[in-house]
């Protein structure tokens, strides 16, 4: 019972944990990409289209990734090269991705999906309890975990890890000291446009293998609520994107069992705990200003 | 090739001027390709979609009704856009406004009085701005992000108004619908002509921007609202308080998102139900843009966008277009906006040499 309840919220937690992991990376470069709701619907129905007509959730996954990430691309080129407002373009992102994905996916409503199966690894999995939560996964799962542990190995202990979180604090001096301000943060945009789509294609192919419309449901919004909560850190999203994971499932748990609450109030839950969970984080103001990425949202022109 | 921005010494007034007008016809070129490369006739799809509308009395009072709401969201959202508040929560405090206005009508239907109707448009106003007043809150006293707790409270909204409609308020004769009683002809905004639908939101919308317009022209109210949006730190020092702009701005626009959620309810629709909008607090986010932010402007804007749910609506019944196509449409407007108003400020280069030499500058 515990075991079932705790896999289904790692389930739940998973694209919370990939999608705002690419989005810190975008933020971590100076860039707040508001569309990751828009990316990530963008992926889930890149993701349900090609497993439907392929057959294979590896392909679907595939072309989440690659849907995600070229969405992410028109993005940067209105920030990054027009220089346009990073709130409206990301908002926009978000809207035509919602539009976008209704019209593409209008003739994938209701039918079966392509579940992508487990990866059992052997003999790991036999470990008592943990074998069976950690080690009977599928792929898109090791993979959130994996981003983590590279994310984190990337942004503090690599060269160029250093020059994105330069470019991220002060795109000026890292100008100045002959780093490309704008191909780094292209190149974390396309990071954060090719995770979110992976988090729509995990959407679309695990926790619930059919396309709904508008199924990514506030979770892109969920992830950027997640960064902030994490303070902009690698493994503070993994205990965030869990804790998430567990009130979403809890609710869901909550309303199956008939506790008495209309169930409306239980589906607001995980919306409500964002709000609690930003006010926590964000009423101390000096750890909020010394964790905060110092170009963040900052426009950047440079000088010719 | 590579594209070079090269700052104008003076913003634009040319292209300030021309830049929403370049955004509509690339979005409608852009429209035009979508639809010819959906095996339609792009021409005759764009005319279904934006001309035939404009030639039918019954298609013009849509027009008005939908365009109203988009108009009285959209100026209170520029004020906010403009004092640098991001207020994206519009859609939550229209449904906030539509339940707090339908509060009498549905728990008074006995109440019959001249008064009614007032009554449920400031109650609507204030369900609306105090509905907003929690980002408000939120960010002037513990620092919270308004962009992310407006948004959310959008779900929240949304929420409990399907429970309101399916639990305590659902009418007890209604066959089980999720739906509320209807409300009592006193509580129902009049048509403006004999002619349609059209009903009172359109005056209001038209007052609204007026009057903002007149704030940000001519009182020190709508300067604050620049300096403190342009350059905070100097407002300060004018005296201007950012802690009260942020109030100010956010509970305004969330009153007039109330005022349109409760007018759409009682002038369009004539009881509460689970959904009452289209994703008019969304769209207008487009429309305050298109505007430019300008009052005005945003009469105008609103009046193209309420186009696109038209279009969609006739494409829908006419070619066989689902109508999520009014959304591309709407996307791809504020994208070709934002890209267009780059030209204000900045002329674009089209570099064609080795960026080798460059890769450093």
């Amino acid at each position: 019972m515990f075991e079932a309840i705790l896999l289904t919220v790692m389930t739940a937690a998973t694209p919370l944990v990939i999608a705002a992991m690419g989005e810190l990376v975008a933020e971590r470069s100076g860039v707040l990409n508001l569309g990751v709701e828009g990316m990530m619907i963008m992926g889930a129905v890149c993701a349900f289209a090609t497993a439907h007509m392929t057959g294979s959730p590896y392909l679907g996954i595939l072309a989440g990734i690659g849907g995600g990430a070229l969405f992410s691309l028109l993005f940067g080129f209105l920030t990054l090269t027009l220089v346009t407002n990073q709130v409206a373009t990301g908002l926009a992102l978000t809207i035509l991705g919602l539009g976008v994905s209704g019209q593409l996916g209008e003739s994938f409503v209701g039918l079966a999906g392509t579940k992508l199966q487990p990866i059992v690894v052997p003999v790991l999995s036999d470990i008592p309890f943990i074998g069976r939560v950690l080690f009977a996964q599928d792929l898109i799962f090791y993979l959130s975990i994996a981003l983590i542990i590279g994310v984190n190995w990337f942004l503090f202990r690599s060269r160029t890890g250093l020059k994105m979180r330069a470019v991220g604090d002060n795109h000026g001096s890292a100008h100045a000291l002959g780093i490309n301000v704008v191909r780094t943060r292209y190149l974390a945009v396309l990071f954060g446009g090719a995770c979110a789509g992976l988090a729509g294609a995990q959407l679309s192919l695990v926790y619930t293998p059919q396309w709904v419309e508008n199924m990514s449901a506030g979770r892109g919004w969920i992830a950027l609520a997640l960064v902030v909560f994490a303070s902009w850190r690698p493994w503070r999203i993994l205990a965030g994107g869990y804790l998430f994971g567990a009130v979403t499932i809890g609710q869901l748990h909550a309303q199956a069992f008939g506790v008495g609450i209309p169930s409306q109030f239980l589906s607001a839950l995980p919306y409500a705990a964002t709000i609690v969970v930003l006010v926590i984080i964000s009423h101390n103001r000096r750890t909020t200003l010394i964790n905060t990425p110092a170009s963040l949202g900052k426009p950047f022109v440079p000088d010719r | 090739m590579r594209i070079e921005l090269e700052r104008r010494a003076r913003a634009s007034t040319a292209f300030a001027a021309i830049s929403p007008l370049l955004a509509l016809v690339l979005t409608l070129f852009f429209g035009g390709l979508m639809f010819w490369l959906m095996g339609k006739d792009p021409v005759a799809t764009l005319y279904t979609f934006f001309i035939e509308p404009l030639f039918d009395v019954w298609s013009l009072h849509e027009l008005v009704i939908k365009a109203a709401p988009l108009i009285l969201i959209a100026v209170g959202l520029a004020i906010c856009f403009r004092s640098n508040n991001w207020n994206i929560g519009a859609e939550g405090q229209f449904t906030m406004g539509a339940i707090t206005g339908s509060i009498l009508p549905v728990l008074m239907p006995e109440w019959h009085s001249a008064a009614l109707l007032p009554a449920m448009l400031i109650m609507g106003m204030l369900g609306g701005a105090l509905y907003a007043g929690i980002p408000a809150l939120l960010k002037t006293r513990f620092n919270t992000n308004e962009i992310l707790t407006s948004l959310m409270l959008v779900y929240i909204a949304q929420l409990f108004l399907d429970w309101l409609v399916r639990g305590p308020w659902r009418d007890p004769q209604g066959y089980n619908f999720p739906k509320t009683i209807s409300f009592a002809p006193e509580a129902i905004l009049p048509e403006l002509l004999d002619s349609g639908r059209a009903h009172w939101a359109a005056v209001f919308a038209i007052v609204a921007a007026i009057a903002l317009w007149f704030m940000m022209r001519f009182m020190l109210k709508g300067f604050e609202v620049s300096v403190l949006g342009q350059a905070e730190r100097a407002g300060r020092f004018a005296g201007f308080s950012s802690k009260k702009m942020v109030w100010f701005a956010l509970m305004l626009s969330g009153a007039l998102a109330g005022l349109a959620g409760i007018s759409e309810v009682s002038g369009s629709i004539g009881h509460l139900q689970p959904s009452i909008s289209p994703g008019y607090g969304f769209t207008a986010i487009i429309v305050a843009f298109l505007g430019r932010l300008n009052p005005i402007g945003i009469i105008a804007s609103g009046l193209v966008l309420a186009l696109t749910y038209l279009g969609g609506e006739a494409a829908q019944l006419s070619i066989g277009i689902s109508d999520k196509i009014s959304r591309v449409f709407q996307g791809l407007l504020l994208f070709f906006v934002l890209s267009c108003d780059t030209l204000i400020l900045y002329r674009i280069r089209l570099v064609f040499s080795g960026s080798k030499t460059e890769a450093g500058a």
